[in-house]
């Protein structure tokens, strides 16, 4: 069949990992804003109203199982990209250069695992949690408190931040996670448009300034929480 | 200049090579290639293995030469081949270390020598177009426009050496690939057979086991034609839209 000789050929790989990638993008840019109402001063109020309004529209559900799927894609293919691509190279040479090329663009599968570390870490601490409470593993794993206007127990996940960002090597940890990931976003963003065949005397040298400032200011926005949080709480 | 040269030495594709350190006293006037000349020169006269490496018209047009100096294929010198290079990139006393160009998909027949005709298989399969030998028509019978035509002659200019795959972390193949398809697709003569021409190339170079591109751009940067990544793009988005698009 046509599609799975496309999807399984080498251009179509790329294409997946491009699509995937620039949708994680996007993803990042909306999780960012949302996550950017934990700096507003009010006890965490509008940022669990949030938290309460994104576990609960079916839209939004739909569109995070999207995410997890899309995040899964986008790592195996780039494992398995990466494996075969280290095995198309037979031998490595005696001199290694990095004139020809950033040190980024040729680690990227190791960078990704520094992130998909991280979001595994990330998601233990705040949406595992979440999932977990009251259910069959008890309770205690994230407060609860009621809001005006909400018939039903919200989760605190300010509080849970709180707690969390406090812990220095935690805050760190993160820390480490957003270096990878700007690193990587710093090769993939642009890279991502090459793959899809975007090209342009005109919009490539736009895209890559794009992608180098994205990599900069998204990883940047999320820093500030943690730091925020820990220096607030000293 | 006195140059020390620590070579990879392989005798056979099937046995474990090594590398094998030689001096050699060279002019700074000389190509690169001369000065291995100057070497095996000795080594014959030493009733020694000369050291294999390939070579032709030693003018920069062939793709013969094919040797990773220092870690770059074809040298230090930007959109230069080995053969072009001079001994006045280099200083006396240098050390140089002399590599064959390394990928799954051209294995290393003798010392320097690699089988690049995993290339010659991806032309087979599409890198030509298809009309009648005979006279050859008039200069400008067909038009075809300035900035096209450069396009389509800046990607003729790819010589085939294999750079590209040997500079390429995943051993890929694509500028190559992309080089061609361009250079034939971007004119009225290739554009017919274009669509077709892209599946056949792609799918012949996947089957010869080059890696995926990562889009690290290290091609582009030791190409000693530089023939730009831009061509790459065309390639994924001809390839997108051959498949998507055409009913075969």
């Amino acid at each position: 069949m046509w599609i799975i000789k496309f999807l399984t050929s080498s251009i179509g790989r790329k294409l997946i990992m491009s699509l995937t990638g620039l949708f994680l993008c996007l993803f990042l840019v909306v999780h960012l804003i949302g996550n950017l109402q934990l700096l507003i001063p009010d006890g965490g109020e509008t940022f669990n109203r949030y938290a309460y309004m994104m576990t609960h529209s079916p839209l939004i559900k739909i569109i995070a199982y999207g995410n997890y799927f899309f995040i899964l894609l986008h790592a195996v293919q780039g494992i398995l990209i990466s494996l075969s691509n280290k095995s198309a190279k037979s031998q490595k040479y005696a001199v290694s250069t990095n004139a020809n090329s950033s040190w980024a663009s040729k680690n990227m599968m190791l960078l990704g695992l520094l992130v998909l570390a991280f979001i595994l870490i990330h998601m233990g601490d705040f949406w595992f949690r979440m999932k977990a409470e009251g259910g069959f593993l008890g309770e205690g794993w994230v407060a609860m408190l009621t809001y005006e206007g909400i018939g039903e127990p919200v989760a605190n996940l300010y509080d849970r931040v709180v707690i969390t960002f406090s812990q220095l090597w935690i805050v760190i940890v993160y820390l480490i996670g957003l270096v990878a990931l700007a690193i990587h976003l710093n090769h993939g963003f642009a890279s991502a448009f090459q793959s899809l065949g975007l090209n342009h005397k005109k919009y490539t040298p736009l895209i890559k300034g794009l992608g180098k400032a994205y990599s900069i200011l998204i990883p940047l926005g999320f820093a500030i929480i943690p730091l925020y949080v820990f220096f607030t709480n000293l | 200049m006195k140059l020390q040269l620590k070579i990879w030495r392989q005798k056979s594709a099937d046995s474990t090579g090594r590398f094998e350190t030689y001096t050699v006293e060279a002019d700074e006037h000389m190509s690169f290639l001369e000065m291995l000349d100057v070497l095996n020169e000795t080594l014959i006269h030493e009733k020694k293995e000369p050291v294999v490496f390939e070579h032709d018209c030693r003018e920069g047009i062939c793709g013969s030469c094919s040797m990773v100096i220092n870690g770059r294929p074809h040298g230090p010198m930007q959109g230069t081949t080995a053969c072009q290079l001079h001994m006045r990139s280099f200083k006396n006393g240098d050390t140089i270390t002399i590599e064959p160009f390394r990928a799954k998909s051209f294995p290393v027949l003798k010392d320097l020598s690699v089988d690049r005709s995993a290339f010659d298989r991806i032309i087979e399969s599409g890198g030509y177009i298809s009309v009648n030998t005979g006279q050859a028509p008039d200069g400008n019978s067909l038009p075809i426009e300035k900035d096209l035509a450069g396009k389509a002659f800046e990607a003729a200019a790819c010589i085939g050496c294999g750079a590209c795959v040997a500079a390429c972390p995943n051993g890929s193949a694509m500028l190559f690939t992309s080089a061609k398809v361009s250079h034939l697709g971007l004119l009225p003569q290739g554009a017919v057979e274009h669509s077709a021409r892209v599946q056949n190339m792609v799918n012949q170079m996947d089957k010869e086991g080059f890696g995926m591109c990562s889009n690290t751009e290290a091609c582009e940067a030791e190409c000693p034609k530089e023939i730009s990544v831009e061509n790459i793009a065309r390639l994924n988005r001809s390839y997108m839209a051959s498949i998507m698009g055409s009913e075969k």
